[in-house]
């Protein structure tokens, strides 16, 4: 027992070695940076340990903003997402012949870069001297007036980011529903049949306590994933988030260590460690809410 | 209610990359399931009895030919309006639903007039569970439950809509060997307590034979033959039939039938049988393991290879050039026999438990010989 115990830790060591230096030192690096006031970047000294920096990050409007931006964010695209994910490989397995060919379509935003795919969005919604864009062009037509979706007002550029958010995020999903449908065994759909089921009643009594594993996965990934968001703020909107005010938290955390306002580790730092207590409030809240729909 | 089948017929399109055409999976069924009875459809796999359940369960539609219920046409139509209530193989009792939850779930598909009330349905549910007696078991999951409790289960689930016609597919394949033979006795205890007109497949002849009013024997999509357990095993129409029913199996020995009388190949000049009316010509010769009686002057003679005693029978296992496989299997009823029977290895054949198969055809040559 004591030396199969050796053993195990032995197999182990490679595994615990790389979590170690690359996720639990950076993990209490931060949290010390975060805890280190008036720190000096050139000198590496600092005056004083306390909360300051927290203080400071959460009185800053534009962290604020970035929280607000975030969550309006997390709250539309991850349910809009699943929900749509679900409606589109739900009828992808009732049309068996062109599912190979729907699912290459949809996987493509999925292999495309994020910055050639912000582009393509610009065009479809930025106005230029010449033009208005296709979006508004579309919306001319049921005579709504052009928006200026890219430079003009908070909630236009809050539904293009949304907007651009679900439309990335929407080829994996539906891989991976497209899957977990296709492994329910078929003898269920079978056995529903013979007594007469309606299509409705075996999607919501069959197929979807089926898939609810993946279903979970999705959305504790998306939210995960939501909260991360950056990158694709930077695509639509340039890389001065803060002045667009479409800035995220990792976005706030990037410009405070790096934009051109930077050179503060400490209030990224403390910025950082608050995004992780968000997130693992979030999942942890999450995973008990379908721990206990599972046991009920 | 009696199931009638009338020239069923299903034909697939061939699979594979390079399958042209079609496969006739089932070729001009016609058979009759009589009121009440608990009929065993037999046949090694992929011979179309799976087919043939789905096409009367309504899963499938039949290329060609009718089926009947009591009279009634219900070829054309869906599942759920023939009054069937069927088991499948795997059960498919739904995972993440309790036993009671599986049980009423046909019932929450009745819709309007049909629908009982929320008291009622419980209450047929629970009848359902006592008849497969598992009244227990009602807030379990399926998980949590045995195979044989799992297949109550989906017999309760089959029958809570008391349907017209109980069909099984394969319902004791998902089962352990040893296991099978309780939830056996549970299926024929359960339809003799209904009464239902049952169908159940299966490829295991015994399965078949020991609980089954009829059997009906198929092979390629084709009736080979259909009748009680005891009269299809006792009288084969073909080799095939003869074969396939029996543990251990029949003993086959080609041989050629002259004036009367039955040869075994390279058994000699001596006649080993009697085969009165029977047409000259080279035939196979099925023996029945009991078939065999030891006689010092008997005219099959053998090399004993070995000597099995099971307790309750005593099997003597012999080389003969004559039978397929090179050797017979006899069982004997007492070790007395068996002593007796090694020292000579001579027998005497039991001409009720020998038939005559045509050589080329395979059918069954019937003789002038009185059978029982």
């Amino acid at each position: 027992m004591e030396r199969m115990s050796k053993k195990a830790w032995l197999y182990l060591l490679p595994a615990l070695l790389l979590l170690a230096a690359f996720l639990v030192y950076p993990l209490i690096d931060v949290t010390l940076y975060s805890l280190e006031e008036c720190y000096n970047f050139a000198s590496q000294t600092y005056q004083g340990v306390g909360l300051y920096n927290y203080s400071y990050v959460l009185h800053d409007p534009y962290f604020l903003q970035a929280v607000e931006n975030t969550f309006v964010l997390v709250v539309i695209t991850v349910p809009l997402s699943t929900l749509l994910a679900l409606l589109i490989s739900t009828a992808l397995a009732a049309v068996p012949k062109l599912q190979q060919l729907f699912q290459t379509v949809y996987f493509l935003p999925y292999v495309t870069n994020t910055l050639a795919v912000g582009l393509v969005f610009m065009v479809l919604f930025q106005r230029t001297e010449y033009t208005d864009g296709l979006v508004n062009l579309m919306l001319s037509w049921f005579g709504a007036g052009p928006v200026d979706f890219i430079n003009g007002p908070h909630w236009a550029k809050m539904f293009v980011l949304c907007f651009y958010t679900v439309w990335v995020v929407l080829p994996f999903k539906i891989l991976v529903l497209t899957s977990a449908l296709a492994s329910v065994d078929r003898t269920y759909y079978r056995a529903a049949r013979v007594d007469g089921t309606s299509r409705t009643r075996i999607f919501f009594r069959i197929t979807l306590p089926m898939i609810r594993p993946m279903i979970v996965y999705l959305v504790i990934t998306g939210f995960i994933g939501a909260f991360k968001a950056y990158s694709d703020a930077v695509a639509l909107f340039g890389t001065d988030l803060n002045a667009a005010g479409m800035n995220t938290i990792v976005g706030y955390v990037y410009d405070m260590l790096y934009g051109d306002s930077g050179g503060y580790p400490s209030y990224a730092s403390a910025a950082a460690i608050l995004l992780f207590a968000i997130v693992l409030t979030i999942t942890c809240i999450n995973l008990l809410v379908t721990r206990r729909d599972e046991r009920a | 209610m009696d199931i009638t089948l009338n020239g069923l017929t299903k034909r697939f399109p061939a699979r594979g990359r390079k399958a042209q055409g079609m496969t006739t999976a089932v070729r001009d069924l016609s058979f009759t399931v009589p009121h009440g009875k608990l009929v065993g459809l037999l046949g090694p796999s992929g011979c179309g009895k799976s087919t043939t359940l789905n096409m009367i369960c309504g899963l499938e539609a039949p290329t060609a030919g009718r089926i009947l219920f009591g009279g009634q046409d219900v070829t054309d139509l869906p599942p759920e309006l023939r009054g069937v209530g069927m088991v499948f193989q795997n059960y498919a009792l739904y995972p993440h639903l309790s036993v009671l939850q599986n049980i009423l779930f046909p019932l929450e598909n009745l819709k309007g007039k049909e629908r009982p009330t929320r008291a009622a349905m419980r209450e047929r549910a629970l009848e359902a569970a006592r008849l497969v007696q598992i009244e227990e078991l009602l807030d379990r999951r399926p998980r949590e439950l045995s195979g044989g409790q799992q297949q109550r289960v989906a017999i309760a689930r089959a029958l809570v809509k008391t349907p017209r016609v109980l069909l099984l597919d394969e319902p004791l394949s998902n089962l352990d060997a040893r296991l099978r033979l309780p939830p056996r006795d549970e299926i024929c205890k359960i339809q003799q307590k209904t009464g239902i007109t049952t169908l159940f497949v299966t490829h295991d002849q015994e399965e078949a034979m020991s609980i089954s009013d009829l059997i009906v024997v198929m092979k390629d999509g084709v009736l080979m033959q259909q009748g009680r357990p005891q009269q299809v095993y006792d009288d084969p129409d073909s080799l095939f039939v003869a074969k396939f029913l029996g543990t251990p199996p029949i003993n086959v020995f080609a041989g050629e039938v002259k004036g009367g009388q039955l040869y075994l190949d390279g058994g000699g000049a001596r006649p080993v049988l009697a085969a009165p009316g029977a047409p000259d010509g080279p035939v196979w010769a099925g023996v029945r393991p009991e078939g065999f009686t030891p006689a010092p002057d008997g005219p099959l003679a053998c090399a004993v290879s070995r000597v099995e005693v099971l307790g309750r029978d005593v099997s003597i296992v012999c080389a003969h050039p004559a039978c397929q496989g090179g050797t017979l299997r006899a069982i004997l009823r007492s070790a007395r026999q068996a002593e007796a029977a090694a020292a000579q290895a001579r027998f005497a054949l039991v001409p009720e438990k020998t038939c005559l198969f045509d050589r080329r055809t395979e059918r069954r040559i019937r003789t002038d010989a009185p059978r029982p």
